[in-house]
């Protein structure tokens, strides 16, 4: 069986800096990943290469056995920890947006029943993230957690055929945070979604999704610490890591690296 | 006692401290064309009130004895006529080209040299070409305007939309928005309430390019008016014209104002500081 997406041998480098080196995953369809890495480490950057705004130095990826085209494009959807949403649209508007881009390419704007069909369509998604009593504010009158579960619904709608997401829930509270796993984890149950998510919070890797993937450095040069670039230093299916494993791999990620010259990161 | 910079002025007290330096400075003036009305009754410099309100009946509600027509109404309408024109043609420009500018890598290459040299002339240096070329008619001032204010307009559109987050134009092309789409339903809906404050910040310019080229050109007109009677040095109708000319200037931010709260409800709380 093909993979859904498929890394062959991907670099990554801006200039001498080498970001990401010798990347080779394969992700099936179904699978959530979940990525964790000290930050800087290189997987904002794969994220960045599989939504399309940056391309690999070296190297291809493949979603369904086909070169990922570069840019942004709907079989992708996404999730950034802010900005997901548009502020000039509620909340039911924000979610048609989609549905009324695809379906009139010059106006952008639907009418009759096609409009009133993606009204509905737009209306069950936003019952399934919790927001139908909603539909008519904008954003701006949603809480952190509510404009997430907005800019779920938004992508959702599109049917992608991944669904990125951006460390969406770095800026919510604890609680909240709780309810988002809980809802996100229903929607791929339910929605047979394919989902790769970045997060600082380890915790949430290990106990989210089905995979988990983390990224650091493979080799390290002293004296010029972009010399290596990142790569995947371990790759785990959930459920079956220990309470030690979990504790060595907190302190590569959360703790910074003793280096005599202190960079960026990677 | 809090200190000063914590003492917060009740409504009734902020209010009246708004209103004194008005209050002081009819004072002053009544005060100031009393002492030389009594020294000289013809004194034209300071004219009294009630001179003021003689001008005023005359200028604004009698018929004028030659024309028949009321000047303070023909001045007014002929004036705001070239400030709409002009502002609003400006305002398309900016939009349209802004917008281009600031969405569109080649069309920022190609184009923001130029807007940029553009904006560096100063537009009362043009106005000897603008009446060369379109004679001392209506365009040449309408023309005067749209140079003085609509590079402004596309500089600050195409900053705004270059201010627009990464994230949504990223978000609208997942949701399969192509170039003109996202134009259409992503930046232009943003950037219209921008195009608003704008304008209210360009309005100040586009009246001063109005007058001058009035007071150049022209046979009607606020600035041609108040530019006509200097030569008979009569305070008693430019200064009431000047106060017209600067109640319309509130008027016009005021409604726009309106406009934009009217029109962009998503506008505001918390998505710009206020004004």
């Amino acid at each position: 069986m093909s993979a859904l997406i498929d890394f062959g041998n991907v670099w990554k480098e801006y200039g001498d800096q080498v970001v990401l080196e010798r990347l080779n995953l394969k992700v099936q369809a179904g699978e959530f990943c979940t990525i964790v890495g000290a930050s800087g480490c290189g997987k904002t950057t794969l994220l960045r290469m599989l939504l399309g705004v940056e391309e690999p130095t070296r190297g291809q990826i493949l979603l369904d056995g086909r070169r990922l085209s570069a840019e942004p494009g709907p079989d992708r959807g996404i999730v950034f920890q802010r900005y997901s949403v548009f502020p000039h649209l509620t909340v039911l508007r924000n979610v048609m947006l989609g549905l009324e881009l695809k379906g009139a390419r010059l106006t952008g704007h639907l009418f009759g029943a096609a409009r009133r069909r993606a009204r509905e369509q737009a209306h069950q998604m936003l019952a399934s993230v919790g927001l139908d009593q909603a539909l008519d504010k904008y954003p701006s009158e949603l809480s952190g957690g509510m404009q997430q579960r907005l800019a779920l619904a938004q992508s959702l709608v599109m049917h992608p055929r991944i669904l990125l997401l951006d460390e969406p829930f770095g800026a919510l509270d604890p609680g909240i945070r709780r309810d988002m796993h809980r809802l996100v984890l229903d929607l791929w149950t339910r929605n047979d979604l394919t989902v790769l998510m970045i997060t600082h919070d380890l915790k949430e890797g290990f106990y989210l999704g089905t995979r988990l993937l983390v990224f650091d450095k493979l080799r390290h040069d002293p004296q010029a610490p972009d010399r290596y670039g990142a790569g995947i230093t371990y790759d785990l299916p959930v459920g079956q890591a220990d309470r030690l494993l979990f504790e060595e791999i907190r302190r590569d990620v959360e703790q910074p690296e003793p280096e005599p010259v202190q960079a960026e990161c990677c | 006692m809090k200190r000063l910079i914590n003492q917060q002025p009740s409504r009734f007290l902020g209010v009246t401290l708004g209103l004194l330096p008005f209050v002081l400075l009819v004072v002053v003036y009544a005060v100031a064309s009393g002492a030389r009305l009594a020294e000289n009754a013809d004194d034209k410099l300071l004219p009294s009130f009630a001179s003021f309100g003689e001008a005023i009946h005359r200028m604004a509600m009698e018929p004028n004895k030659r024309t028949g027509e009321i000047l303070l109404w023909t001045d007014t309408w002929a004036s705001l006529g070239r400030l709409a024109t002009g502002v609003g043609l400006s305002a398309l420009i900016g939009l349209v080209f802004g917008i281009a500018l600031g969405a569109l890598p080649l069309a920022r290459a190609g184009l923001a040299p130029l807007v940029a040299s553009l904006s560096l002339i100063p537009p009362m240096a043009l106005l000897p070409i603008l009446f060369i070329l379109f004679g001392l008619g209506e365009l040449s001032k309408v023309v005067l305007i749209v140079f003085g204010t609509a590079p402004f307009i596309v500089r600050d559109m195409q900053q705004r939309v270059q201010e627009l987050p990464r994230e949504l134009l990223v978000k609208a092309q997942t949701l399969a928005g192509n170039s003109w789409q996202i134009v259409l339903r992503v930046i232009l809906p943003q950037v219209l309430p921008r195009l608003v404050d704008a304008v209210r910040l360009s309005l100040g310019a586009a009246w001063l390019f109005l007058i001058a080229a009035e007071a150049i050109a022209s046979t009607e007109g606020l600035g041609y008016r108040i530019f006509l009677v200097r030569r008979y040095l009569a305070m008693d109708v430019i200064l009431p014209y000047v106060a017209w000319i600067t109640l319309l200037a509130y008027l016009t931010d005021y409604i726009l104002r309106l406009v934009s709260r009217l029109a962009f409800p998503w506008y505001g709380e918390g998505a710009k500081e206020g004004t």
